[in-house]
């Protein structure tokens, strides 16, 4: 393995060439120490150290505006490698949002605006030289509500390799071992000519994580990934996230406080507030490892929020 | 009351269909395709030159009208800024010709295309009107299409590294086909029907020969029902009805066609 810990630029031209190169050689390696994680990490990962050693992705006085409305007000955040952050608080907050702009599916509604600078592997991803569509690429999404494509699930997952450019030969590995890595394969297997609408709610987000990670990205944001599952469809997706940890760094937002404790390293507690003129804005209250957010909060709205008194 | 409008309109559509094959069937036979327009020999006379005219007519029409259209709607769909002056302006300007009678086309067809373009009283010439006057109805069906592909769709495509094009061309228009091609075949289907603009655009109501090219003369089904409808012997009142009879099968092949599709590929989501 290469451990090459220098960040390309994002642009059209390292795009190719990361593709060449496996993408990997772009991602910093983990460090030695971390490296193993062992097999019963599905049950119970390592705990994280107090501050984030190696960084994917970064917030730096990030505010999110739709038109003249701040949604989102001066936010500080760091993402680190192969960690599972969580973005929690109540209902309006923006959360939403910001994940949006981490991957800059902001660009899409018009009047969206992002103030502040937004990192990847160090490179502000709102710079004039970055090709956005080359950061989703590196940068996945999956969405609250599954939105399998009216296709195949073979070709669910085919599509983005292929807008990608993948060499064919190699796409049809890539579709197994997609499906395998969200734990769907063995349900799946024998109809992937099937209709992807055809599938239950659970495997359709299956489908959807296992599309998302056939383009190999870096990050995987999630949205509310589970809020119109089930109870067992939804522990199947956070064993899911738990495993994908040791190979992508997963950003999620969820309103379940047991599912943040449960599967996340880093907890990020959001709350609206209102300024002097009384609109209200998202603000990022508190942000720490998440055994810390849940046991000993060190602000008294995480304390309320968590612990079921507000929100 | 609907019941009540629906029936009449059945009725008067039945009774009218009836008629039609009663007064046409003596001559719904291979001469009416086989045989060129004559005025003189009703007994052997057919309505071959209409039949080629309108085959070329229609589809000078699908070629112009469909990339034009199925493009203006994508633009204003997935392109445009609806916030500015331009796209608000172009939106308006759709609908209100949408409900311009279509005797304007030909006059417009006449000035512009006919005259000032120099192209002549030719199938192009025809084909060129006839797109204009069904645009606005394709531009406004594959808008709708396009609108009732969910947004999600767009979005899931989007955030796996797909361009704006490649979500487009891959997922939307497929999934917008059926609506986009319900609604083609019928606008082109009335534009089949058309003889009034035509009227003025010298689709001469004689003629002995098929087309041979884009600036052929021609004649179409409609304007030749028109002429023998006008003739006073009988006989050529029988061939005119005929001839209603193919244009009719034609029409409701095309419509059962838009219908199976709306129907074949009606999404839930
Ligand atoms: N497309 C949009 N246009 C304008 N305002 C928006 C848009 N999307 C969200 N907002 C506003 O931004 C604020 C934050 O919304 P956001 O959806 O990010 O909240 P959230 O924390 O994700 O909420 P929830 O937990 O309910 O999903 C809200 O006040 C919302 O009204
Ligand atoms: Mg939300």
């Amino acid at each position: 393995m290469s451990a090459s810990v220098t960040p390309e630029p994002i642009n059209r031209f390292s795009y190719t060439a990361a593709l060449k190169d496996g993408m990997k050689s772009m991602t910093p390696t983990q460090p030695a120490a971390m490296a193993p994680l062992v097999a019963s990490s599905i049950f119970s990962r390592d705990a994280v150290s107090e501050a984030v050693t190696t960084q994917v992705m970064a917030l730096e006085d990030v505010s999110v505006f739709y038109g003249d409305y701040e949604a989102v007000r001066n936010v500080d955040l760091e993402f680190g490698h192969r960690e599972i952050t969580a973005l929690i608080g109540p209902s309006g907050c923006g959360k939403s949002t910001l994940l949006r702009s981490l991957n800059r599916m902001n660009d899409l509604i018009p009047g969206a605006r992002v103030a502040g600078k937004v990192t990847y592997h160090g490179v502000d991803i709102y710079g004039s030289d970055v090709d956005a569509i080359e950061l989703r690429r590196r940068v996945g999404m999956v969405f609250q509500k599954p939105n399998p494509f009216p296709k195949s699930i073979y070709d669910n997952i085919a599509y983005g390799p292929r807008v990608l450019r993948m060499p064919k030969s190699q796409i049809p590995d890539i579709v197994e071992r997609s499906l395998r890595q969200a734990a769907l394969w063995d349900e799946v297997k024998d109809k992937l000519k099937e209709s992807g609408l055809a599938l239950s709610g659970g495997q359709q987000q299956r489908l959807c994580i296992a599309r998302c990670i056939a383009v190999q990205p870096d990050v995987i944001l999630m949205d509310e990934p589970c809020a119109s599952l089930d109870p067992i469809a939804t522990s199947k997706i956070e064993d899911l996230m738990k495993q994908l940890a040791d190979e992508f760094t997963i950003i999620i937002v969820t309103h379940n406080m047991q599912q943040a404790a449960r599967v996340s390293d880093r907890t990020a507690f959001f709350t609206a507030e209102l300024d002097e003129q009384g609109v209200r804005h998202g603000r990022l209250v508190e942000y720490a490892v998440t055994n810390k957010i849940f046991t000993a909060p060190a602000d008294e709205r995480t304390e309320a929020y968590v612990s079921g008194r507000f929100g | 009351m609907l019941t009540i409008g629906i029936s009449i309109a059945f009725i008067v559509l039945a009774v009218l269909i009836i008629f039609v094959i009663t007064e046409g069937w003596p001559r719904f036979n291979p001469i009416l395709w086989q045989n060129m327009p004559s005025i003189r020999f009703p007994e052997t006379a057919g309505a071959q030159s209409a039949i080629t005219g309108t085959i070329w007519v229609i589809c000078t029409t699908a070629v112009i009208s469909l990339p034009l259209g199925i493009g203006a709607a994508i633009y204003l769909e997935e392109y445009g800024n609806p916030a500015s002056r331009f796209y608000r302006l172009v939106e308006i300007n759709i609908q209100n010709l949408a409900a311009v009678p279509s005797i304007v086309y030909g006059i417009l067809g006449l000035a512009i295309i006919a005259r000032a373009l120099a192209l002549g009283q030719t199938v192009l010439t025809a084909g060129i009107t006839l797109a204009l006057l069904i645009l606005p109805v394709i531009i406004i069906s594959t808008r709708e299409a396009l609108r009732a592909v969910p947004q999600s769709i767009r979005a899931g495509s989007m955030a796996l590294g797909a361009t704006k094009w490649q979500t487009i061309w891959k997922q939307v228009l497929p999934v917008a086909i059926p609506g986009t091609a319900t609604g083609s075949i019928l606008a082109l289907s009335r534009a089949i029907g058309e003889a009034a603009p035509l009227l003025l655009l010298g689709a001469v109501t004689f003629i002995t020969f098929n087309p041979t090219g884009l600036n052929s003369a021609y004649t179409v089904m409609p304007i030749q029902i028109y002429n023998w409808i006008s003739q006073s012997r009988d006989e050529f009142h029988i061939l005119a009805a005929a001839l209603c009879m193919v244009l009719l099968i034609l029409l409701f092949i095309m419509n059962g066609l838009a219908v199976f599709l709306r129907n074949r590929y009606q999404r839930r989501w």
